[in-house]
């Protein structure tokens, strides 16, 4: 199906917005009305037709518009493409897994051409028609990993394995729920997970790593985690704090509809197969909770889940001061009728709003 | 399903290199490309032998970057239980086998200044395939191989004919020997050490690096031990609810297959870690082969690694 692209901001005015298309196929993180954390991986290998699990790296209407915000990050902060000097290889491991999956999974949108090491890759929705030498750093305008991230949606770490650890050594992040490349680059898994509140009590990360250090080739893993956004920003990083911090004070009852934004992250495992690194990608979703409410399951769920979720929680993830306001605005959308497990819409079947 | 993805393949050269070891080459039978891999990486290579389903893990030692075949080196271990038997006596050119996709358990630093490459026997199969992915990047290293004997010497004559300068070669029978404490006293920062081969040899590697004040991480290695037969054991399987026998010549990781129970497992070397065990009960002694557990769980009797550690007692229960 061919995608209409937006044209859209993700700052200033904020003009980002999602079709009916893209509200029915958002990623909703919560499979029942309770939220803990849990090592909530399983196979990355497609999904239901249409929805975000389809492909290898979705492509949505957001596309064009988040690749030139993500240009826009880079040209104010160059320190958010980093990639330390033996992640080279992975970076053109990363290249070779986005230009093969985009080309097969979206063949009207995207051409590889590969005759040995000369490649010829077309990608029409950006304008981009390169020919280049693979492995061949100086054929092409940035390092592998840049000028490929520079074209795929969502964050990229790029961990190097050993010493039984994964080490955040390379990435391109500028859509990060409040978390900088810059600062972690360089640390090993648990270091740049220390900040997360009652996961290391749980043993959440032990078991994590040992997943995240055995994901063989051919065998992608994915998860859904999630945080709330007061307007559509896809950068809120700490460098960028004194700008979006604020806008949290600006939610009334009158906007938070429009304004407050779920955040939902897929992140993606990927085996790279000729540096052994793993690519992390962290691709953003972003909903309002207006749209949100169009599916009354959505609307009892969220409800619940906001409101029982510990505050330790609701603190690390920056909303505990304006939770008070959420909950009056998204009662209004749970009749306390039960719910249906996992994480679908269900708009056929799911009875509408009985108040 | 455990383990990695699987690759049909047919087996279109067998090469005898010498008295030991013969070489196998495997190409995809639906056609196409193989997955590329990195320097180090082994597949396990499944053998059904009649009844019996064996799953070996051997080193790739062909260019990682050639995607048109695989090429894997099997020494013949008589007193084994049967693995390398089958590839050197059934095994044969256009026979069709199942292989799991690349896993790396020994893969380069690519940090490393420069790598030194130190191999025993058989164990010279990953460094090949290191060695071209390294000579691609123009990476600097150095490689240290000891054989029994000339004739036994696999891949010397490659070797010494496209690497004269990189390559040293020491032969047992001729009383030569790697003069290791002269050899890592010499050696550039940012050196970093691999070695592969039989384990006395990577003690010693390791022994002597650690007393030289080498890092712990600028050390690295690999011994694939394959499952040694013992005496027949009874083992029950508490989750599944199962008793099952394990035969001399099986593995405790195999009677578990066997027994249709889905356990996982990547390295079936004692390597990898996955196919950690719990024990709830037992009364015996525990045979512990694996590099995975540290001592003091190799004593505690509450994990066991099933594909290559054994029983012998009355009684053995697993959470699995």
């Amino acid at each position: 199906m061919t995608i209409q692209f937006n044209d859209e901001t993700f700052r200033e005015d904020y003009s980002f917005h999602n079709s009916e298309r893209a509200i029915k196929r958002f990623p909703f993180p919560f499979d029942n009305d309770s939220y803990m954390y849990a090592v909530n991986m399983e196979q990355h290998r497609g999904g239901p037709p249409d929805s975000v699990y389809e492909k290898r790296f979705d492509v949505d209407e957001h596309y064009v518009s988040e690749m030139r915000d993500r240009a826009m990050v880079l040209a104010d902060d160059p320190l958010r493409c980093q990639s330390l000097p033996h992640m080279t290889l992975a970076g053109w491991d990363l290249l070779e897994l986005i230009m093969v999956s985009k080309s097969e999974d979206y063949p009207d949108l995207f051409e590889l051409h590969r005759d040995g090491d000369q490649w010829h890759w077309i990608n029409k929705p950006l304008g981009i028609d390169d020919r280049f030498t693979f492995m061949d750093e100086t054929t092409l305008p940035y390092g592998p990993m840049e000028y490929i991230t520079r074209q795929a949606q969502g964050d990229f770490c790029v961990l190097d394995q050993r010493d039984d650890n994964l080490w955040m050594d390379a990435g391109t992040v500028t859509t990060q729920a409040d978390w900088s490349l810059d600062f972690d680059i360089g640390m090993n898994f648990f270091e740049w997970h220390a900040p997360v509140p009652l996961a290391h009590e749980k043993g959440i990360f032990v078991r994590a790593l040992k997943f995240l250090l055995n994901i063989q080739q051919g065998a992608p893993a994915r998860r859904l985690n999630w945080t709330l956004t007061v307007n559509p920003l896809l950068d809120t990083s700490p460098e960028n704090y004194h700008k979006w911090g604020v806008q949290k004070t600006t939610l009334t009852p009158e906007n938070i509809g429009s304004k407050q934004h779920l955040r939902v992250e897929l992140q993606t495992f990927f085996r790279l197969p000729r540096s052994n690194a793993l690519v992390f990608p962290i691709r953003c979703y972003l909903c309002s909770f207006q749209d949100l409410m169009t599916a009354p399951k959505w609307g009892r769920r969220l409800h619940r889940v906001i409101r029982d979720l510990p505050d330790e929680l609701a603190t690390y993830k920056g909303f505990i001061d304006n939770r008070p306001m959420m909950l009056d605005y998204l009662s209004k959308f749970d009749d306390g009728l039960p719910t249906s497990n996992g994480i679908w819409p269900e708009l056929d079947t799911e009875p509408p709003l009985q108040k | 399903m455990s383990g990695a993805e699987k690759i049909a393949v047919r087996v279109t050269e067998k090469a005898a290199l010498n008295d030991l070891v013969t070489r196998f080459r495997f190409e995809p039978v639906a056609g196409g490309l193989l997955p590329t891999f990195s320097g180090g990486a082994h597949t396990v290579v499944e053998m059904r032998d009649g009844e019996i389903t064996r799953l070996n893990p051997y080193s790739l030692m062909s260019d990682p970057f050639d995607q048109t075949a695989y090429t894997i080196s099997v020494r013949r271990d008589d007193a084994g239980r049967g693995g390398s038997l089958f590839m050197h006596n059934q095994v044969n050119v256009g026979d069709e086998m199942v292989i799991s996709n690349p896993v790396n358990l020994f893969s380069l630093d690519l940090r490393a200044r420069k790598h030194l490459m130190i191999a025993g026997g058989i164990g010279i199969t990953p460094f090949l395939a290191q060695i071209k992915q390294l000579d691609r990047a123009h990476g600097n290293w150095e490689l240290h191989y000891a054989c029994r004997s000339e004739a036994l010497g696999s891949y010397v004559d490659y070797l010494t004919a496209t690497h004269p300068n990189d390559v040293n070669v020491y032969y047992d029978d001729q009383d030569q020997a790697i003069d290791l404490e002269n050899l890592l006293d010499g050696q550039p920062l940012g050196t970093h050490i691999y070695v592969c081969g039989p384990k006395g040899m990577i003690d010693w590697v390791r022994g002597k690096a650690a007393e030289l004040g080498w890092p712990r991480e600028a050390v690295h290695y690999e011994e694939f031990l394959a499952p040694k037969p013992g005496k027949p054991f009874e083992v029950k399987l508490a989750v599944s609810n199962k008793v099952i026998q394990v035969g001399e010549q099986e593995s405790l990781l195999e009677a578990i297959e066997r027994a249709g129970v889905d356990a996982p497992y990547l390295c079936r070397g004692g390597a990898c870690g996955m196919c950690e065990t719990r024990v709830i009960d037992y009364a015996g002694n525990f045979i512990h082969r694996d590099h995975w557990l540290e001592d003091e769980e190799h004593s505690s009797g509450e994990k066991i690694m099933p594909c290559v550690s054994r029983f012998e007692g009355k009684t053995l229960v697993l959470d699995r």
